[in-house]
């Protein structure tokens, strides 16, 4: 049994400690915001924090993360507990289209936030640049960024 | 705005009690399927499906077509809302089960009228069993740009003003007063002069027993309180906190897992393998022989995966494995050149004489174009989850086609395809591909022999190397232009015609055009891919205009002006464009600029290119993209639909190309066939023109121009003609090569 902390709560998984992060937090213990992509850490799909820093969980095994503090998008914010700024700067801007990538787009932007404050194109640019979208949403990623970054500082402390 | 089941649909008709239902494709007092089901209450009234009005006077719009992300539901929702003059706080949307009586009636009456071109990845769904007595009729696809078009138009906007004129009758034989005095606003009648309201719902019940208006009078645009303004998706709040359900998220109590490993050669089959050098891996369930491929069911995805790594498989290659890219390259040019010589090409379109005005012309423009095959490259790879039981198939997926996908999964496990449910979840990117069924055929014929619901998922590499590509060809050009530089001829010669049939069109005043195709197969399996033949023959048609430009000696945007003088709303487009691009402005060194413009799927777009090329890199700045899709029912979904487009065909320009090694794809992942990102992805402008003309898709226009748009403003930059995609095969780090270039 391998023993993990997901967005605050235990969970005791029964896997083979090689399995990548992601299967078990999709598969074993049902969280399927995180997504797979690619596989193979090329498109940021699957991004979620490790102890509050993006990793690339479809290529992180999860004995590696036992422990830890994993959150992934439903640790973020939700309409019940609250939305992250990002979140609701997502939905002012109406980023997503098809949606599939916006989980690893949105915690890897929460972890950019976290560190600068104040994100110019060239930071989200750096940021962002490992997570892919096929809908082409990227100019809207980079106006919910801002948005966002913004509202952390009139409201602070709020979310994940 | 959940996905929806037939059970769960079920329920909340009698939950809710005195629920009724409105449209205008059932008729009434038909009680077959899953209609008797929906008027099992005899309290419920039912004139249709395409929207219901329940107690609390909550409006639902039903919605027969899958969200992928271009707002579909949303703006669906609108034009019926609208109509009906509903309140647009208070409705909800849901989409349609996959049955046959949801089916889009609607896109069947467009293409009966004419208004639609019949794309051809339906015909087989026509053709099928569903329809086989009647004509285009229960279609339920998401695709070829025709959801507002035509189920909007024909259905949603019908439905709602039938509807609220049913609704104001019955009112106005309640309260006894004339039906002209009453009004109507967020689901609300008033009588002014009595100083009355009541809401639609007290009203349902009696407007369902009325006979409704064949032929409603719609509003007209400046009627519009909901068409033409930018509410927001209801789609998107469960996109921002991982609660959106795609295919590949469903879980069912027992669920197994499968992965799944073709032929790498197109059309070949599985001849043998180990099954027993994985039996005893930890999870592994079952080896499944698939024919042309091997599933290996487990546990968990991951268990499943990694025993498939693990087990050694000989295919058969069909004889298919001497093919290489360049062969195929040589293959086209060859049967080009025999059907030249021959004089046995197709005719696409034939004006005037080109061939003789070719023969006189003071000079001749001649170039060749490639471009290669594509992958979708969908997020989501393709996924399924089957369950068969109780001599039924479930499936969950998202789909284009899901009355299709239900046809072919019945057909692979010999059931009856009333037999077969298709649950229809969010779409994880679309573009075409989730028009084709092999993953739901595949999932289907694993579950079919195991007694649990199994998820079987592709890998990316799967997902690459087994797509329905976009089509790799060449086109050649012969322009004929006068002493003074006007062009007299247009000489057009390509392989491989699909669709739809107009794409090689010019849209210009060139009185001599010869447009012909000659057939040359390969091994590779063709898809629709976003704007399908369009993707190619804009880049080729808007790059030889930018050419004969140059060769007669005059700036691209002012020649295709000249030529487009007879269609003014090609102008207005062009126009609106260039000057929002503030073309003829100088422009800063290493920075050039290009335009083109094309119509596709009943819609214009132009669009203006500002690139800087610095050491051979190239850096796209802006892009300027003038639309008429004649009325833009959600400016804003219109906006980013043209977003969309353009970085979905600048993704292919700069870096797209699947190629054939060994009879099977070269590229495997995001690694080998990459994607366009944020730190390349340009500013994008979008200008919507209502011109009020027939509407247009949205969908699909955005993508073609924008190739022929980067390598026009590339040669301004450079003087590099690029004739060949993608972009990053060529080496641009040669300052001005602008005179030896030119043909």
């Amino acid at each position: 049994m391998i023993p993990l902390k997901i967005n605050g709560k235990e969970h005791a998984v029964d896997v083979d400690p090689t399995t990548p992060l992601l299967w078990v937090i999709r598969d074993y213990v049902g969280l399927t915001g995180t997504k797979f992509g690619c596989g193979i850490a090329q498109c940021g799909a699957c991004t979620v924090h490790l102890n509050g820093s993006p990793i690339r969980s479809c290529v992180t095994p999860v004995q590696v993360a036992a422990e830890q503090e994993i959150t992934t998008i439903e640790g973020l914010g939700d309409a019940q507990q609250g939305l992250h700024p990002l979140q609701q700067a997502w939905i002012d801007e109406q980023v997503p289209q098809c949606g599939y990538c916006q989980s690893g787009q949105i915690m890897s932007a929460a972890a950019l936030l976290e560190t600068n404050t104040s994100p110019s194109d060239a930071d989200i640019d750096r940021a962002m640049a490992g997570i892919v979208c096929r809908c082409g949403t990227y100019p809207r990623i980079r106006k919910g960024i801002k948005r966002a970054a913004i509202a952390l500082k009139t409201e602070p402390a709020s979310g994940g | 705005m959940g996905k929806w089941s037939r059970r769960a649909f079920i329920t909340t008709g009698i939950a809710a009690g005195g629920v009724v239902v409105f449209g205008v494709a059932i008729r009434r007092g038909d009680r077959s399927g899953i209609v008797g089901d929906l008027i099992a209450d005899p309290g419920d009234a039912i004139f249709d499906i395409w929207l219901k009005i329940s107690p609390d006077n909550t409006v639902t719009a039903i919605v027969p077509h899958a969200e992928m992300g271009q707002g579909v539901h949303t703006t669906l929702a609108m034009m019926l809302a609208d109509e009906l003059d509903a309140d647009w706080a208070r409705l909800e949307v849901v989409e349609a089960p996959s049955d046959k009586e949801f089916a889009n009636y609607a896109l069947a009456r467009g293409y009966a009228a004419g208004d639609v071109d019949f794309p051809a990845w339906l015909i087989d769904t026509v053709d099928g069993f569903f329809f086989r007595a009647t004509q285009a009729m229960g279609l339920q696809i998401t695709g070829g740009s025709t959801s507002v078009r035509t189920t909007g138009q024909f259905a949603m906007r019908v439905t709602g003003a039938a509807a609220r004129s049913a609704l104001l009758h019955a009112a106005a034989d309640e309260w006894q007063v004339p039906v002209e005095e009453l009004g109507a606003r967020d689901s609300v009648i008033s009588h002014a002069a009595s100083q009355r309201t009541a809401t639609y719902a007290s009203f349902a019940a009696a407007a369902a027993r009325l006979r409704l208006p064949a032929k409603p009078r719609l509003k007209s645009a400046e009627q519009f309180r909901i068409m033409g303004t930018s509410p927001q998706r209801g789609d998107i709040p469960a996109k921002v906190d991982g609660s959106a359900m795609f295919g590949i998220d469903t879980r069912l109590p027992g669920m197994k897992y499968a992965a799944v490993k073709a032929s790498p050669v197109f059309g070949g089959t599985v001849r043998s393998y180990d099954a027993a050098s994985v039996q005893d891996l930890p999870g592994v369930r079952k080896v499944i022989d698939l024919d042309a491929a091997v599933a290996v069911v487990a546990d968990g995805y991951w268990q499943a995966k990694r025993a498939l790594d693990q087990l050694p498989i000989e295919f058969d290659d069909a004889g298919n494995a001497g093919w290489e890219q360049g062969d195929i390259f040589k293959q086209f040019a060859q049967d080009l050149d025999a059907s030249a010589s021959a004089g046995d090409e197709e005719t696409d379109l034939e004006t005037g004489d080109a061939t003789a005005v070719l023969a006189a012309a003071e000079h001749v423009l001649e170039a060749e174009y490639r471009v290669p095959f594509l992958a979708h490259a969908t997020m989501e790879p393709m996924n399924c989850t089957a369950w068969v039981h109780d001599d039924e198939c479930e499936l969950w997926l998202g789909t284009q086609n899901p009355l299709g996908f239900a046809k072919d999964a019945a057909e692979a496990i010999d059931f009856d395809a009333d037999k077969v449910t298709v649950h229809n979840q969010y779409l994880g990117g679309g573009f075409g591909r989730r028009a084709f069924s092999d993953v739901a055929v595949q999932a289907a014929r694993v579950a079919a022999e195991v007694p649990y619901p199994v998820k079987l998922v592709w890998s990316r590499e799967e997902d690459t190397r087994h797509d329905h590509y976009r089509q790799a060809s060449i086109s050649r050009f012969r322009g004929g232009l006068d002493a003074a530089g006007n062009t007299l001829a247009w000489h057009n010669h390509y392989v491989n015609k699909y669709d739809p049939e107009e794409a090689p069109h010019i849209p210009y005043a060139i009185d001599n055009q010869r447009i012909v195709y000659t057939v040359s197969k390969t091994h590779v399996p063709w898809g629709f891919w976003r704007s399908v033949d369009h993707s190619l023959h804009a880049f080729f048609t808007e790059s030889f205009i930018d050419e004969l430009a140059v060769a007669a000696g005059r700036d691209p945007y002012e020649y295709r002006r000249e030529l487009l003088m007879n269609q003014p709303r090609f102008l207005a487009v062009l126009d609106l464009a260039a000057t929002k691009a503030g073309w003829g402005e100088a422009l800063p060194e290493n920075i050039g600029r290009g335009i083109s413009i094309h119509r596709s799927f009943g819609t214009i777009v132009a669009e203006v290119v500002d690139v800087e090329v610095v050491d051979g890199e190239v850096s796209v700045q802006r892009v300027v993209c003038a639309v008429d899709a004649g009325f833009a029912m959600h400016p804003d979904g219109m906006a980013a639909q043209m977003e969309s487009g353009i970085a979905y065909g600048m993704t292919a320009a700069l870096y797209g190309e699947i190629s054939i090694r060994r009879g099977a794809v070269a590229q495997s992942n995001f690694h080998d066939y990459p994607m366009l990102r944020i730190d390349k992805a340009p500013v994008v402008e979008t200008h919507i023109i209502n011109s009020g003309e027939s509407l247009g898709g949205a969908g699909e226009p955005g993508t073609p121009p924008i190739a022929p748009a980067l390598t026009n403003a590339i040669y301004d930059a450079t003087g590099i003609r690029i004739r060949e995609l993608p972009i990053r095969l060529h080496d641009l780090g040669k300052p001005n090569r602008r005179e030896t270039d030119v043909a």
